[in-house]
Parts: C-alpha cells; sequence; structure tokens
C-alpha cells in the first residue's frame, strides 16, 4: 500500500507493493542484514587486522 | 490460538489488550524501576565521590559503586524496560496474542536471576571490574556468568516479540505494514539480537578463563568483541526511545509523522549502520588501523547520524503539524507555546528530544571523529556523552512513558500528580547539566573511571586547573538534583501501582496524566500530509548552526595540542 493511499484515508488501492515496502515489512529480513552488516564491516573486519599483527619474537 | 477471555479492553485507549503481554510489560516495567533505584543510588555515590571537596567513598568502594552503577542502570533498568517495550508495540499496539508468554516468562526470570547473580557478585568486592570488565582485570566467575544469563533471557524476550509479529500477521490483527512504533521497536529489537549474539561470543570464553579453562584473553581481541556489545547495548535505547517519541507524539497530540517513508528509511538506516558505532572505543588502539576506524566511526555512522537528524526533525515537525491542525498557527512557535508543559508526558519527552540531541548527539559526533577523539578519550567527557544520550535521552523518555503507560495499565491514578509536573525539570535539566559539567571537565582533561582527581598518592603527579575542580563539583550538585528528580519518578511509580486510587471513568479523567489517547494513531499507518512546519525548521536550523559551531570549536581546541610554530 502506498503511503499516500493509507495516508488520506482512502481505501486500499490494488496496485504493487514497492519493492522497498516489502523490504521494511519483512522483519526476518532486516533482521538478517542488521546482523549480517555489523558482523561484516565491524566484528569480522576488526578480528581479521588483529589477527594480522604480526607476533613479536 | 486464544479467544476474548484473553483479553481486555483498556477503558483509556481502546487497545485490545492480551493478558498475558499485560502481566509481562507490568513485571518487566516494575523490575526495571527497582533497578534504576539500585543503580542511580550507587550512580549518586560515584558523583559524590568525584565532587573533590566531597569524595565520599574510599577507592574500592568507588570502584564497586561504579561498576554497579553501570551495569543497573545502561543494562539493567534499560533492558528490562525495552523488554515492556517490545511487548507493548508487539502485542497491544497490533491487537495480537503475544508468542509463547510461557517463553517470555523463562526469559524474564532469566534477567532478573542474572542481574541478581552479577549485582551479588559485584557487591561482594571481588569483581570490580567497572562495567565494561577489561581483561586481564578478572572478575569472579559469577560476574560474567549473572550478565550471560541475563542476555540470553533478553534474547527470548526477542525471539518472543519476533514471534509475536508472526501471529499478528497470520491472524491479521492488523492491514498492510505495522505502525511505525512498532518498526521503531523492531529495530531496537534487532539491535539487540546482535548485542546478545556478541556479548556471548566474548562473555563465555572469559567466564571459561576467569574459571581457569582459558588460559589467555587477548585484551584487544577482547575489546573489540566487547564493544560489538558494550556500544551496540547503547543502540537498542536510542532505537526504543524514538520509538517511544513517535509513540508520545501519536499519544499526546493524535500527530503522524511528516512521511511515514522517510520515518522508516531512518530506521533502516540504524538497522544497518548504527552498531558500527561501537568503534568509537577503539580509536587509539594502535593494532587497529585507520582504514577500520574511520569507516566505521565516520563514514558509515554519519549515515545513522543522518537518520537520528531526520527523527530530531520529523518528531517534532509532526507535533507541530498536529497542532497546527488544531488551530494553534500563530507565529512560528504557538504551537510549541501551548502545548501541556505541565503534563510529564510531554514535558519528558520534549525535554529528552532537545537534550539528546544537544547534548548526546553532538558529542558523540565529536568523539566519533578519529582526530578529534584524542582530546577527550578516556576522559570525563565519556561519561558526559553517553550521560546526554542513556539518561537524558533515553531514561527521560522511558520516563515520560512510563507516566502515561502506568495509570494507563494499572488503572490508578497518579499518587502525586503536583510532583510529577516538576519531575522532568528536575531530572532531566539536573542530568543534562551534570553531562555539560562532566564533559566540561573531560576537555579540560579530567579522566573517567579514578577515584582521585587530585592524585595525592600518584608517583607522577599532576594538577588540573580550578575550573576542572569546579566542573566536578557542579557535577556532584546536578547530579544531587537529578537524583531527587529520579527519587520523585520512582516514588510516583512506586506509590501508584501500590497505593493509586482506583480509576473510576468519572474521576479519572481531570488527573489523567496525558491527554486523551489516541490509540488509532499509535498503532495506525499513515503520514501528516504536510511539510508546512517552520518553526521546526527553524529550531533545526539553530541545532545544525551549534553542531557546525561545536564540532569546529573543537578542531580548535585540537590545534592548540601540538604548536606548530
Amino acid at each position: 500500500m502506498s503511503d499516500e493511499a493509507q495516508g488520506d484515508g482512502a481505501n486500499p488501492v490494488d496496485e504493487p507493493i514497492p519493492f522497498m515496502q516489502q523490504v521494511l515489512d519483512n522483519p526476518f529480513l532486516l533482521l538478517f542484514i542488521g546482523i549480517t552488516v555489523p558482523t561484516v564491516f565491524y566484528l569480522i573486519w576488526g578480528v581479521m587486522e588483529i589477527v594480522s599483527i604480526p607476533i613479536a619474537d | 490460538m486464544s479467544n476474548n477471555a484473553d483479553f481486555r479492553i483498556c477503558p483509556d485507549t481502546g487497545f485490545k489488550i492480551h493478558l498475558p503481554a499485560d502481566k509481562l510489560i507490568k513485571w518487566n516495567a516494575v523490575t526495571a524501576v527497582v533497578f534504576l533505584l539500585v543503580g542511580g543510588i550507587f550512580g549518586l555515590g560515584v558523583a559524590l565521590t568525584r565532587w573533590p571537596a566531597v569524595h565520599l567513598l574510599p577507592a574500592d568502594w568507588f570502584y564497586l559503586a561504579l561498576t554497579a552503577h553501570g551495569f543497573d542502570v545502561l543494562l539493567v533498568w534499560m533492558i528490562f524496560f525495552e523488554m515492556a517495550i517490545l511487548y507493548f508495540a508487539g502485542a497491544v499496539l497490533l491487537g495480537s496474542r503475544l508468542a509463547a508468554p510461557k517463553v517470555a516468562w523463562v526469559g524474564y526470570w532469566m534477567m532478573l536471576g542474572g542481574a541478581l547473580i552479577t549485582n551479588i557478585a559485584v557487591l561482594r568486592g571481588d569483581s570490580s571490574v567497572m562495567f565494561t570488565s577489561y581483561v586481564p582485570m578478572q572478575a569472579a566467575p559469577d560476574f560474567y556468568l549473572g550478565i550471560i544469563i541475563f542476555a540470553v533471557g533478553a534474547l527470548l524476550g526477542c525471539f518472543v516479540f519476533f514471534g509475536t509479529l508472526v501471529i499478528a500477521k497470520q491472524e491479521k490483527t492488523y492491514e498492510g505494514s505495522v505502525p511505525l512504533v512498532t518498526f521503531g521497536a523492531i529495530t531496537a529489537a534487532i539491535i539487540a539480537v546482535f548485542t546478545i549474539a556478541t556479548g556471548a561470543i566474548i562473555l563465555i570464553p572469559t567466564l571459561l578463563w576467569s574459571v581457569g579453562y582459558v588460559g589467555h584473553i587477548d585484551s584487544v581481541m577482547y575489546k573489540v568483541v566487547w564493544w560489538a556489545m558494550g556500544h551496540s547495548s547503547q543502540q537498542i535505547n536510542v532505537a526504543a526511545h524514538i520509538a517511544v517519541w513517535y509513540a508520545l507524539a501519536a499519544i499526546l497530540f493524535g500527530a503522524k509523522p511528516l512521511s511515514e517513508k522517510v520515518s522508516r528509511m531512518a530506521f533502516l538506516l540504524y538497522i544497518l549502520f548504527l552498531q558500527l558505532a561501537s568503534a568509537h572505543h577503539l580509536l587509539v588502539e594502535p593494532g587497529l588501523s585507520s582504514e577500520f576506524k574511520i569507516f566505521n566511526t565516520s563514514y558509515a555512522i554519519y549515515l545513522a547520524v543522518l537518520a537520528s537528524m531526520i527523527h530530531g526533525l520529523t518528531v517534532p515537525g509532526s507535533v507541530e503539524a498536529a497542532q497546527r491542525k488544531k488551530g494553534f498557527t500563530n507565529g512560528l512557535f504557538e504551537w510549541l507555546r501551548k502545548a501541556p508543559w505541565g503534563n510529564p508526558s510531554f514535558s519528558g519527552f520534549a525535554l529528552s528530544l532537545v537534550m539528546f540531541g544537544f547534548l548526546g548527539g553532538i558529542s558523540g559526533v565529536m568523539m566519533g571523529t578519529e582526530q578529534l577523539n584524542i582530546i577527550t578519550h578516556n576522559t570525563m567527557y565519556v561519561p558526559g556523552h553517553f550521560h546526554g544520550t542513556v539518561v537524558v535521552g533515553s531514561t527521560l523518555a522511558f520516563m515520560a512513558l512510563a507516566y502515561w503507560l502506568v495509570p494507563v495499565l494499572w488503572q490508578r491514578e497518579l499518587v502525586f500528580p503536583g510532583l510529577a509536573k516538576w519531575q522532568p525539570y528536575l531530572f532531566g535539566i539536573g542530568m543534562g547539566l551534570a553531562s555539560v559539567f562532566m564533559m566540561g571537565a573531560g576537555t579540560l582533561g579530567v579522566p573517567r573511571r579514578h577515584w582521585d582527581m587530585s592524585f595525592a598518592d600518584a608517583t607522577m603527579p599532576y594538577d588540573f586547573p580550578g575550573a576542572a575542580h569546579l566542573m566536578m563539583g557542579l557535577n556532584g550538585i546536578a547530579a544531587l538534583i537529578g537524583g531527587i528528580g529520579g527519587t520523585i519518578f520512582i516514588l510516583n511509580m512506586v506509590g501508584t501501582i501500590l497505593w493509586g486510587k482506583p480509576k473510576s471513568k468519572a474521576a479519572a479523567e481531570p488527573e489523567k496524566p496525558a491527554a486523551p489517547a489516541q490509540p488509532t494513531v499509535v498503532s495506525g499507518y499513515g503520514s501528516a500530509g504536510t511539510m508546512a512546519v517552520p518553526g521546526t525548521f527553524t529550531l533545526a536550523m539553530v541545532f545544525l548552526v551549534a553542531f557546525v559551531l561545536y564540532y569546529f570549536v573543537n578542531w580548535k581546541y585540537l590545534a592548540g595540542v601540538w604548536g606548530l610554530s
């Protein structure tokens, strides 16, 4: 349903649901990307940098 | 499947409330307030010790109190209240039954048990490792065990919330998209899952290390993974309190967001980027590259900052739009002047919004800049910043919601409505000033987590300027004012639940803390349909000018650190 259609209190019109709204209406997809993004950019990247620090002799 | 006997209709709001959800919301909210009291008492002990003229506690008690304060208010108070928000935003706003109430109760008891175990470990005196518990400092095993049990309990609560979303969709208790407030709660729950998972990743090996099964925990590795939990747990608060702002705007004014799409996109930016702010804490770690630090704390996190500024514009904008619709159209600010400033739900919400942006938000961006971070890292500036986010931002917003929620759920009148009018100002302004004074002291170099800023016994003494001592003294006074505000809140909540006069339809109206509730708006979908909010845009410009000025003033401070002549 479009923002405008519902915002005006009109009946939902018979139109395809926009892609972005389908994304935002799927909590489990959001959960997946909400876990993946910080895991890759913060956790994995950070851990890889520490692992690559040379060990002192 | 449950039948209608499992629901009640709220006489104030018309919400259809699933009885198990009702009970869980109440228990989680009450438990949260109890831990706010405990953590607040420890916090006062910390503030009065850091007031040089008072210096209340001996060193060992200071670090014990600091550990308990951090754990009880940063984690326990917040997460318990957020569980109440999740069940409210899931079951109540969607008019649905709660998924697996028994699992939710297991989660509740695990959280309570875990919180008690960790508190006992801290109070025993052998686990004064502060909230961060950086290795190689070692606490007793039950310190870590309690946090793990607490976290797993909270994870169960998140699963119950997600399960409730599935049930509500299957049983068609709502049409189309979930309400914006529920979407904000989904954002908070997603961040919570990441937070709890990373907490388990680091605290389980640390527990094993404390009992001797693991020989060594690398301190930098610990910091990287721990902060994925430690900072993200505060991002749950941010997402939750912004959902609360939208809820209060709808409840108090019938306000719809300026644009549903834009507000939801802003929450999506939180889901994607807010948790990367954890890297702020690693900006002086030599083992991590500048690329890692700058990507996480500048490029990516600025998208989350953009989201915060969108919320900071659209929430007051929605209130202005609603007020103008009611006829408050004179000048730029009649809508604001005629707002219900004597209603603690509104004053708490308004103060939370303004101070979160000006104190917590601006200082966070400044500190998150790799170059600028060096002038405030590990100083009092850091607690100054997070008292501007967690205390006057999240805690005050939760208090504002509680003034509406507690009388509605318990169907009782507030016991001290007169004191309640003053409470948000006392707490908000007191803790807001404490935040400012801490940041002032930090700018002068006063270290955080230090028992004695006079360095009386240090082998390398250092004298801070008199202004730094003044700042810490003023911080103590401000914390006392905030403490009085916090005490009034707790008295009002506990008193209302235990001794509040039951509401009768006729008698309840005059002293109702909130304006008539707007259940169809808070649980509905749709935009305000106007962008004509000149007052809000004017205030936003004031904010932006303050933001830019403060940012560049700190570059000037940085330039003064190293003489170039």
